[in-house]
């Protein structure tokens, strides 16, 4: 009949030779054809023609001493002696002076714990413990009162201290709540899901500004007579409760994803709702959200330059403050808003490359 | 045949489910299971084999009739059900492991978080499982990085691990490829042969030949037909099985 042939396998070859090098990449990438040719040699015209101008005025032209008439005279670049000048209360806002080393060892000591608390080998029983203790010495040292600092009201912290301090709040206290909200919306019980679908909806349907006002303005006037809570914590209140809001969407959005096939299993193996949801469904609901959780961080970091509305002068409220007052100054305000950008954009992309190696962390699962 | 003398492990009596208001899914079934049978259903799709054993463990509930297992009747009490679901394991099509624990770590939770053994007791048993069905190697690595087949023998082997009395499989080896359906069959066939409870959703009926003591065919949420795998292959009694078998083994 047929005479059976014998499977010959295919001998592996080598991959094909890889063009790479500057050489290859600016042909690939720049010059492929006339379309990208042409709008390479646009690019680089605009490019070559502004950088210079950005130069000269930033560097070649600007003025570094902190001398406003020398300032003034010149009209052709910046004036960085305004940072030289104004940088105590651009940072530190309205704290009285001589007590400024106070909120400086307190900034230091807040963003050690944050940087800390990202690393994996810091994440053990002894980091709440931690986080407790900074926030006590964060307090006594911003208030003072004790150990015989001299009290300063709160209404006079401002600058990075206070940005740091309501973002970093805001966002540990927000996270847990979102937990409850996300998984409350997803309920059985109607009662805990319309009551968690009704605060979603309303915080979304309002702008910070308007929450900010209403702690700040409008929530005494709620209040028995006599009970005084501090603006600084009202505040706090409502940024975290805005925020947990709109976290609580991205989680839920997380919870969504994962297949029913998972909540099953885990109820074959006996898991109670709490063990299913903690040890099953968030850690990969989460872990599939991560870039959208670190988007609202972000997002609510720079918020909180808002709280100014009401009085608190944190960063860029602390500019404003500090060069407006001071007619001499006014002209370089630019000058101060490129200063604090710079200082927002260290902390939003430290946040963004953080945000990178959890997600490598979180998927390792996937990767084959 | 198991002994029949003894009291059945499971019960079925007048159990009707419909889903939602209009689709009555199982009408009127009667089932008893005695301890150590085993048994495979069968029947065309949307017949209700799964929802049938998918009951027995409350994934589903049930509306009208009584459904007893191993002595715990099944209604809304949530301490019923969790007595019932730590002695009934069960293995799905999709095999539902976690994707984000290592085969071993999906094996422990279980016995480390419901059942409080240390965690070095619990490896320990998973291991013996593991090697049970024989993938003990691959205990480190993550769901994802295993073949089909693989992921199966570790699913079964995570149900084993609570030394459950019934065994329940939903269509295990249909989402496998052909080569990778023989390896998953060995296990549950040594399994078998070790007197646990089984119920079996599946088409392969070689393994119905080769290991049940009764075959049930179900159409259109009913019971149709239930005998021994020799009868029911060599002599079906109903038109409707004839035409069934005809269908899966005409080819």
């Amino acid at each position: 009949m047929t005479s059976t042939t014998l499977f010959q396998p295919i001998a592996a070859r080598p991959a094909p030779i890889n063009t790479s090098g500057p050489v290859a990449w600016v042909k690939t990438n720049l010059l492929s054809d006339w379309k990208t040719s042409l709008s390479t040699l646009i690019i680089s015209g605009l490019l070559l023609w502004y950088i210079p101008q950005l130069l000269s005025w930033a560097v070649f032209h600007a003025t570094w001493v902190p001398n406003h008439e020398v300032c003034h005279n010149n009209h052709v670049g910046a004036c960085w002696g305004l940072i030289a000048e104004k940088y105590r209360i651009i940072i530190f806002g309205r704290y009285p002076y001589e007590e400024q080393w106070r909120p400086l060892i307190a900034t230091i000591l807040l963003t050690g714990l944050l940087v800390l608390s990202c690393v994996r080998a810091a994440w053990k029983t002894w980091l709440p413990i931690l986080w407790v203790v900074v926030f006590t010495v964060f307090f006594m040292l911003m208030y003072g009162n004790v150990l015989g600092l001299e009290k300063v009201e709160t209404n006079r912290w401002g600058g990075l201290p206070l940005t740091i301090l309501l973002s970093s709040v805001s966002l540990v206290l927000c996270f847990p709540i979102a937990l409850v909200v996300a998984l409350g919306r997803r309920s059985n019980l109607p009662a805990i899901r319309t009551f968690c679908t009704i605060y979603v909806e309303l915080i979304r349907g309002v702008p910070l500004i308007s929450v900010l006002f209403m702690a700040s303005f409008m929530f005494p006037l709620f209040m028995p007579p006599g009970t005084d809570i501090d603006v600084l914590i009202r505040v706090l209140v409502g940024i975290t409760l805005f925020a947990a809001a709109y976290m609580a969407e991205v989680i839920r959005g997380g919870l969504q994803a994962i297949p029913k096939g998972q909540v099953e299993a885990a109820a074959t193996l006996g898991l109670s709702y709490w063990q299913t949801q903690r040890k099953i469904v968030l850690p990969q609901a989460l872990a599939m959200v991560v870039p959208g959780i670190m988007n609202n961080f972000i997002s609510t970091f720079k918020d909180t330059s808002l709280v100014t509305i009401v009085s608190l002068y944190e960063l860029t409220g602390a500019l404003k403050l500090g060069v407006n007052s001071d007619a001499n100054w006014r002209p370089f305000i630019i000058e101060g808003y490129l200063f604090i950008a710079l200082i927002y954009f260290v902390f939003c992309f430290s946040m963004s490359r953080y945000s990178r190696w959890v997600e490598k962390q979180v998927n390792k699962s996937k990767l084959r | 045949m198991a002994e029949t003398q003894s009291s059945p492990i499971i019960t079925f009596d007048k159990v009707n489910k419909w889903y939602g208001n209009n689709f009555h899914v199982l009408r009127d079934i009667d089932l008893s299971v005695a301890k150590g049978e085993r048994i495979v259903i069968c029947g065309p799709s949307g017949s209700g084999k799964s929802t049938l054993i998918r009951c027995i463990n409350r994934l589903e509930e049930h509306q009208q009739g009584h459904l007893i297992v191993d002595g715990v009747e099944l209604t809304d009490d949530i301490k019923a059900i969790d007595q019932v679901r730590k002695e009934v394991g069960m293995v799905f099509q999709q095999f539902n492991l976690f994707p984000h624990l290592t085969v071993l770590e999906n094996l422990t939770l279980s016995p480390m978080w419901v059942g409080k053994l240390p965690k070095k007791e619990a490896e320990e048993k998973a291991m013996i499982q593991l090697k049970r069905v024989r993938i003990a190697e691959q205990a480190n690595k993550y769901p994802l990085q295993l073949s089909g087949g693989q992921q199966q023998r570790v699913a079964i082997a995570r149900a084993l691990c609570l030394k459950p009395k019934i065994m329940l499989f939903d269509e295990p080896t249909s989402a496998l490829d052909p080569e990778m359906i023989k390896e998953v069959l060995d296990v549950m066939i040594a399994m078998a042969s070790e007197g646990i409870t089984m119920l079996c959703v599946t088409h392969e009926m070689g393994f119905a030949k080769a290991v049940a003591d009764r075959v049930i065919f179900m159409d259109q949420g009913q019971i149709v037909e239930q005998n021994n795998p020799h009868d029911f292959f060599n002599n079906p009694q109903s038109e409707r099985s004839k035409d069934f078998l005809s269908k899966i083994l005409g080819h």
